[in-house]
């Protein structure tokens, strides 16, 4: 016979409504008969319940992991555990996905099968760095639980001071938008950095995000140390006959209101004949004329990424975006991809060579001035880094001639 | 017998678990469109199509709803799906008539399906008191008590343009940039356990680690600790995961604001931060009514005044913030003025006043 449930009226008042219920869930999971995880889901809401009542965490962290790793497993170690002794520990397993976050239900099966037999039976697809959350094992049980999943092909993501696990949209795999191989470029770049992932040794972590296009669904320009976004360089794509159908089914106004009015760089007019100019050098490629007219327009052919460094949330000097340090590279060769894959080797040998204890590249880059980033990572300058030139007259311009030099021999070139 | 090594395999190969209309034509899409909310239409070069049903979860999932998801992937899809950024599920199937039996299902077993286009997407959202170590709130809690009250939203294409919402359980904001981001803000400096400092927290570290320089080594009752300076203290907590003996969580006083703003598209407008509304806000637990109402304001001023492809952060720079507040009756305060390093771009140097 399993412990008798706690009572959880403030939990209760979670079940109703028309959103699925997590605590439904939890529940259904404690009044499991005979599952090996009941007990523990029983204490697991009773302590949830009393976080509910008093507004106070109970969890404490630790150090766990499993054999040959370093970091991977978040440990959780109840603070009251007197009151609440079978879900004393309660483990997080961090297991990267599939690139794109695919799955068929035979994998997920799996997957669950594994959860029910070792952990709580409780799953979050996916936490906010991207990995699936095995929720809930105990210490004894996190090695033998991770066997399993790893034996399926899944390996730990990242956690602490290290490269993390990262993102890839849906992309190439179902949207017309992508202008890259995103999830050929995730898998490139973490997995060549699983030492650095799963041995943490860095300043900070580490993380990379990649968006087929800058509409940026992966969030890579605010969320990631390096984001790598789909773009292309040629004219974009304009089916004329598709234009003057949109414009007969929306209306003029609705054109002139929604598309052309709303270009950033004013890149578009509309033709006497209901079709479509472009001014090809002046647009951004900001995305939103063709996500309003998805059959008419898409992203030119000569596809390529750009790449933006330093991203990251608040602290600890608050806010950074990621910004441009490769405004265009084509990946269209085994060899490019390598290129790209050096570049990441060379970023985060940088940085960690020479960042501070617990500061992220973007505070990294505040620290020491972009242009000393650029330089000691071996690219050039390009006026597509910057919003506007320096404003601030506070500078020494001993090497001016010699800068200016380069420039020169590279236009040249 | 010697422990097994792991398999540093890394990132899985989702090919392998990839619809096979996807995995067909792989890089290879046409176009697409909304045939209605919560049902996307790709259609590739080839003339291959797949139809995606998106519906939302609560994340934290048990294995009976994961199951559950499996059983009518099987039975009304093509057993194969996705999860989107916002925990969405995603069923993909090549034949239209599949589409109205698989909505029904899902509705029919409690799974809303929307989330596409100009809706209210599903809130972004951490572990909170359920799983995290250092959180001022709950995070599934919060996120299932405002989807129930923006359900609608949600299941239907009503808005402007999309609204990303998070949630986030303390200041680091795991929960992320959004359009509406609902974060804890503490009102309060650290309470500090002398006794345990010295043996639980690394010092230098945890005084490297406050972005205000507020931290600095003590003696208290002959025993080595740490004190703060609570005229310098931003209450950010950044000391508090370091070092847990500085607890900065309080019932009380751990309050939630509101920013509003943020966006990741490069769409129209660059990325954006999101900016400070509204704060104060008590962290009231099941299910949050303080937070709701000012979210639902917001949201439908926005609404009723947007023009389409308006974000929300496209909207207040068309009508400005002195119109933001007076529509949605939120109190402006020298709070909102900020005062940290760059602060200053975000003064009006200029003439530009709406009257």
């Amino acid at each position: 016979m399993s412990k008798s449930m706690h009572k959880t009226p403030m939990l209760d008042q979670l079940e109703s409504g028309p959103w699925p219920s997590f605590v439904t869930g939890l529940k259904r999971l404690a009044t499991d008969e005979g599952k090996q995880y009941q007990d523990t889901m029983v204490d697991l809401l009773g302590q949830l319940e009393l976080s509910y009542n008093t507004r106070k965490g109970y969890w404490k962290g630790g150090t766990l992991s499993v054999f040959g790793y370093g970091g991977g497993i978040i440990p959780r170690f109840s603070e009251v555990a007197d009151q609440f002794p079978a879900s004393k520990e309660f483990h997080t397993l961090r297991i990267m996905p599939p690139a794109g976050m695919h799955y068929n239900t035979k994998i997920l099966r799996q997957l669950c099968d594994i959860w029910e037999k070792h952990g709580s039976g409780l799953i979050a697809f996916h936490g906010q760095s991207g990995d699936i959350m095995f929720q809930g094992a105990t210490s004894e049980k996190v090695q033998e639980s991770f066997d399993e999943i790893n034996e399926l092909g899944f390996d730990l993501g990242g956690a602490g001071p290290a490269v993390r696990t990262g993102m890839s949209c849906v992309g190439a795999a179902r949207c017309e938008q992508s202008c890259a191989n995103e999830q050929k470029i995730l898998r490139l770049l973490v997995n060549n950095f699983l030492d650095d992932m799963h041995r943490p040794a860095l300043p900070y972590k580490f993380k990379f995000k990649v968006s087929g296009c800058s509409n940026d669904c992966m969030n890579s320009i605010q969320r990631s140390d390096m984001s790598i976004i789909g773009t292309w360089r040629d004219d974009m794509n304009v089916d004329q006959q598709e234009v003057k159908a949109f414009v007969g089914q929306k209306g003029r106004k609705y054109v002139i209101d929604n598309v052309i009015t709303r270009c950033p760089t004013k890149a578009l007019s509309l033709n006497d004949d209901d079709t479509l100019a472009v001014d090809n050098p002046n647009c951004v490629r900001c995305m939103h004329c063709i996500n309003v007219m998805t059959k008419a327009l898409s992203p030119g052919d000569d596809k390529g990424v750009t790449i933006l460094i330093g991203g990251k949330r608040t602290l600890k000097i608050g806010d950074t975006m990621g910004t441009v340090v490769v405004p265009f590279m084509k990946l269209d060769t085994e060899e490019a991809y390598e290129e790209l894959k050096e570049l990441a080797e060379t970023i985060i040998d940088f940085f960690a060579d020479n960042a501070l204890e617990h500061e992220r590249t973007g505070e990294m880059i505040e620290r020491i001035g972009l242009a000393n980033f650029i330089k000691a990572i071996g690219l050039d300058v390009d006026p597509n880094m910057i919003s506007n030139p320096r404003e601030s007259s506070y500078l020494r311009i001993d090497d001016w001639d010699k800068e200016a030099a380069k420039w020169n021999d590279r236009k040249a070139a | 017998m010697p422990p097994r090594q792991p398999i540093e395999s890394g990132v899985p190969d989702p090919i392998q678990y990839m619809h096979p209309v996807m995995a067909k034509n792989y890089g290879a899409w046409k176009y697409h469109e909304r045939p209605r909310p919560g049902v996307l239409c790709h259609t590739a070069k080839s003339g291959d199509q797949v139809w995606t049903v998106r519906a939302g979860t609560q994340r934290q999932m048990d294995l009976y709803t994961i199951r559950k998801l499996c059983d009518i992937a099987d039975e009304y899809a093509e057993s194969h799906v996705r999860f989107t950024i916002r925990s969405n599920i995603e069923f993909m199937v090549s034949q239209e008539a599949k589409v109205k039996p698989l909505v029904d299902k899902l509705v029919s077993e409690g799974f809303p399906v929307g989330g596409t286009g100009p809706s209210v997407a599903m809130i972004s959202h951490t572990q909170g008191w359920l799983h995290c170590d250092i959180p001022g709130s709950d995070a599934s809690g919060v996120v299932k008590a405002l989807m129930d009250e923006l359900h609608e939203e949600f299941i239907n294409e009503n808005m402007p343009n999309r609204v990303h919402m998070s949630t986030s359980c303390c200041q680091i904001n795991c929960g992320g940039q959004a359009d509406i981001a609902i974060n804890i803000q503490h009102t309060k400096p650290p309470k500090i356990n002398h006794d345990l400092v010295a043996n639980v927290c690394e010092r230098p570290s945890v005084v490297a680690r406050c972005p205000v320089a507020a931290i600095r080594p003590a003696l208290v009752n002959g025993k080595p600790t740490l004190e703060v300076d609570e005229s310098k203290c931003v209450y950010c907590g950044a000391c508090y995961p370091p070092c847990p003996p500085m607890q900065i969580n309080d019932p009380e006083h751990s309050k939630l604001a509101i920013w509003v703003g943020g966006k990741n598209s490069n769409a129209r407008s660059k990325p954006k931060f999101h900016k400070l509304v509204a704060a104060g806000i008590p962290n009231n637990p099941p299910r949050w009514p303080e937070v709701a109402t000012i979210v639902k304001k917001i949201l439908n001023e926005y609404k009723a005044d947007a023009r389409d492809w308006e974000r929300l952060s496209d909207w207040i720079d068309r009508i400005g913030w002195p119109r933001f507040f007076e529509k949605t009756e939120l109190p402006f305060t020298k709070y909102h003025i900020d005062n940290w390093r760059g602060a200053r771009s975000s003064l009006n140097a200029s003439a530009h006043i709406r009257f």
